[in-house]
C-alpha cells in the first residue's frame, strides 16, 4: 500500500512559524522522492486565505478546518479535529512541528489514537516505502532508531532540522467538515500574552548568540546583544547566567532549559557543562569564545577564540559593520 | 487537595551513557540514578500546594524494584506516600505503555490534581504527560511556569514561541512543570529518617501493548575535533571571514 502523509501545519494569529514550513518542505521531500501522496491540514480562523502559502513549500491539497474561536489554541479542539481529519484522509503517517504546541498536540493525538509517536526527532528514515525516525535521547548522548508497532505512525519534528525550502506547487484547499467536543471549553486558553521581542524565538532562531557566567553580570548582556542583532539572532544563556537571576529561565539552553539546533550557536563565557553541551550539541556550527583554553566547550566548537570575550565580541561587531 | 505526583528515576545528567550488548538498551553497570530533575519541580510544587491548601501528596513512580529510591526522595522531600508499580524493562519502556498504567492508578485513585515533570531527561519524550491525559479525557496544561492553585481552580501560564498562554481551569486537571516555578527543597535529615516509614505500596505490573519500540541505539557521530581560530580580538577578521566563507552560517 502507498504511504499517505498528513502535515499538520501549525499556525497562531493567521501566521505559519517557520518550523510548519520546514515539516511542510520536508514532507513535501518525502512524498516525491517516495512517490507518497501528501495533504496538509490547517486549524483556525479564515485558515483558507493562507492556505496557499504551504503550496510554496510543495504542499498542494490542504484541508482547512475553519471556525470562530478556533485561532486560539485549544487542546482538546485541536486534537478532535485532527483526529477527525485522520478519520476522513486515512494517512499513515502524521506530522507535526515539536513546537510548543506540537510537544502537547502529539503525544495527546498519539493516544487518542492509539498510535506510536516518534517525538522530538531529527531524521527521517525511509526503509521499503515506510517512514521511521532516529531521535535523541539522553539529551543527545546517545540516539535511538525506533520501530512502530502500529499501522499508523506520527512524527513531530525537532524546529530546525530540516530547512524550510521553496517548492511551488499549486494550492487546492478544500473546507474540512468537524464537530468540536464539549470537552474544549474545559482548557481553555483565558489570554495569549505576547512578548515583543525584534529577536527570533530561541527555539526557532538560526542564529544564537549564548552569553554564561563569564558574562558578569546582567548589564553586560549589551556586548552580545549587539552581536546579536547585527547577526538576526536570538539570545541564551546558560544556567548559571539564568539561576544567578541576569537572564530570564525562558532563555536558558541545555539539559533543563531548552532545546536549540541553530545553523551558527555562539557560546560566549559558557565553560560547556555537559547539562549546556545537552541543549546545544545539536547545532549545526559551533563557535566558543572562553579566555580558558582548557575549557570543554572548546571540544564541541568548530571555531574557537580563545581570550576575553568583552574584547572579541566587540571586534567581531567592528568587523561586521565594515 | 488530593494530589498525585507522578515521579520517574533516570540516570545522573552527568552519567556517561553505554549502550549495551543488544545494541539497544542502556547499559545499567555503574549507572548513578536520580529523581528526574523536572519530577522533582513537581514535587516540590506538590508539597507548596499541599502547604497551601491542605491534603496529601501521594508519588506514581513506573520502575525496576531500584526506582523505589526516586520515590524514597520524594518522600523525604515532603511526599506523604507512594506507588511503586513495578516492571523490570520499564526504563526506556515505550510512552504510551507507561501512560496506559498511570492512567489506570490515577483512575483508581481518582486524585484531584496529578503533576507530572515536563519531561524525562533519558527519553526525551515530552509524551507521558499529555498521553495520560488523553486516556483519562482529562484537560492538561503542560510546561508550566507560573501557577496560582486555589482551592477549586487554577491559573496556570505556559510559554510558547515569542509569548505566554494564560489558562484558567477547574480540577481535577494534569500540570506538568518546567524548570522556574520552584526551587526544590533539600530533604532534610529528619525528612530522610522519616522517609523510611513511610508507606510505599508496591504492584508488579506488565508492560505490554507497545506502539513504538527502539530497535537500535546509536552514539552521536564523533564531533571533529575543531579548530582554535586564535587568540585575542585580533582574531575577529579571520572568524568572520570563516563564518562567512568556510562555514556560509553567516551573510
Ligand atoms: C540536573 C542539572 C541540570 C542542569 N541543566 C543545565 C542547563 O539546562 N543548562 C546549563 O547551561 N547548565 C545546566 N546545568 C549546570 C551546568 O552543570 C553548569 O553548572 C553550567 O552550565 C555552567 O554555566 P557556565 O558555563 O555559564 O558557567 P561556568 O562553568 O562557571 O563557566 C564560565 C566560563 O566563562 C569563562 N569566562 C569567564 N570570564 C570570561 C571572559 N571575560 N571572557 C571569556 N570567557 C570568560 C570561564 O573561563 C568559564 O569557562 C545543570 C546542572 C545539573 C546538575
Ligand atoms: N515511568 C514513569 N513513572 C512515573 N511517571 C513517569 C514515568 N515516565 C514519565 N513519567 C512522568 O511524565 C513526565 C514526562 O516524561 P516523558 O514523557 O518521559 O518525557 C515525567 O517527568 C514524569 O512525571
Amino acid at each position: 500500500m502507498s504511504q499517505k502523509i498528513l502535515v499538520f501545519a501549525e499556525q497562531r494569529d493567521g501566521q505559519f512559524r517557520k518550523p510548519a514550513l520546514e515539516i511542510c518542505s520536508a514532507a513535501a521531500e518525502l512524498a516525491e522522492k517516495h512517490e507518497m501522496s501528501l495533504s496538509a491540514v490547517l486549524i483556525g480562523e479564515g485558515v483558507a486565505n493562507i492556505a496557499p502559502q504551504l503550496a510554496e513549500y510543495g504542499i498542494s491539497e490542504i484541508w482547512a478546518g475553519e471556525g470562530e474561536g478556533l485561532n486560539r489554541y485549544n487542546l482538546e479542539n485541536y486534537a478532535a479535529i485532527l483526529q477527525q481529519a485522520v478519520k476522513q484522509l486515512s494517512p499513515n503517517t502524521i506530522i507535526m512541528a515539536a513546537s510548543a504546541m506540537g510537544k502537547e498536540l502529539a503525544p495527546y493525538l498519539a493516544a487518542k489514537l492509539g498510535v506510536g509517536l516518534a517525538a522530538d526527532l531529527t531524521e527521517l528514515i525511509v526503509t521499503d516505502g515506510k517512514i521511521s525516525a532516529k531521535r535523541p535521547v539522553f539529551a543527545g548522548k546517545a540516539f535511538v532508531n525506533v520501530a512502530f508497532q502500529t499501522e499508523m505512525q506520527l512524527f513531530s519534528i525537532r524546529p530546525n532540522t530540516f530547512p524550510a525550502e521553496k517548492r511551488p506547487t499549486s494550492a487546492n484547499v478544500q473546507k474540512l467538515s468537524f464537530v468540536l467536543p464539549a470537552e474544549g471549553a474545559r482548557s481553555q486558553v483565558k489570554e495569549t500574552l505576547r512578548q515583543e521581542s525584534k529577536r527570533p524565538e530561541l527555539t526557532e532562531a538560526g542564529i544564537i548568540v549564548s552569553g554564561g557566567r563569564g558574562m558578569g553580570g546582567p548589564e553586560k548582556y549589551v556586548v552580545i546583544e549587539e552581536l546579536a542583532d547585527l547577526l538576526g539572532a536570538a539570545v541564551g544563556a546558560s544556567r548559571a547566567a539564568v539561576d544567578a537571576g541576569w537572564r530570564p529561565h525562558s532563555d536558558q539552553v541545555g539539559q533543563t532549559g531548552k532545546t536549540v539546533s541553530p545553523n551558527l550557536y555562539i557560546a560566549c563565557g559558557i565553560s560547556g557543562a555537559i547539562q549546556h553541551l545537552a541543549g546545544m550539541s545539536s547545532s549545526k556550527f559551533i563557535v566558543a569564545i572562553n579566555k580558558d583554553p582548557e575549557a570543554p566547550i572548546f571540544k564541541v566548537a568548530d571555531y574557537g577564540v580563545v581570550g576575553d570575550l568583552f574584547t572579541v565580541v566587540p571586534a567581531m561587531v567592528t568587523e561586521l559593520k565594515k | 487537595m488530593k494530589i498525585y505526583v507522578c515521579v520517574k528515576q533516570v540516570p545522573d545528567t552527568e552519567t556517561k551513557v553505554k549502550v549495551a550488548e543488544d545494541g539497544k538498551s542502556l547499559d545499567e553497570r555503574d549507572l548513578t540514578l536520580i529523581l528526574n530533575p523536572y519530577c522533582e519541580f513537581a514535587v516540590e510544587e506538590g508539597l507548596r500546594i499541599k502547604e497551601k491548601l491542605g491534603g496529601d501528596v501521594t508519588l506514581v513512580t513506573v520502575g525496576p524494584d531500584g526506582a523505589k529510591a526516586a520515590l524514597r526522595s520524594g518522600l523525604a522531600m515532603g511526599a506523604d506516600s507512594a506507588i511503586h508499580l513495578s516492571a523490570d524493562n520499564a526504563r526506556m519502556a515505550d510512552s504510551f505503555v507507561i501512560a496506559s498504567l498511570l492512567a489506570e492508578q490515577i483512575k483508581a485513585g481518582a486524585p484531584d490534581l496529578v503533576l507530572m515533570g515536563k519531561k524525562s531527561v533519558d527519553t526525551d519524550m515530552q509524551a507521558v504527560p499529555p498521553m495520560t491525559a488523553a486516556l483519562l479525557n482529562l484537560p492538561i496544561v503542560t510546561a508550566v511556569v507560573e501557577a496560582e492553585w486555589n482551592i477549586d481552580s487554577a491559573k496556570l501560564v505556559r510559554e510558547i514561541e515569542g509569548g505566554k498562554e494564560r489558562y484558567e481551569m477547574a480540577y481535577p486537571l494534569i500540570a506538568t512543570i518546567d524548570k522556574g516555578l520552584n526551587e526544590p527543597r533539600y530533604a532534610s535529615l529528619k525528612g530522610i529518617m522519616q522517609a523510611k516509614k513511610k508507606p510505599i505500596e508496591t504492584k508488579t505490573v506488565n508492560l505490554s501493548g507497545e506502539t513504538l519500540v527502539i530497535e537500535k541505539m546509536s552514539y552521536p557521530p564523533v564531533a571533529q575535533p575543531g579548530k582554535i581560530v586564535g587568540e585575542g580580538a585580533a582574531v575577529a577578521p579571520e572568524l568572520i571571514r570563516l563564518l562567512r566563507e568556510e562555514a556560509k552560517v553567516i551573510e
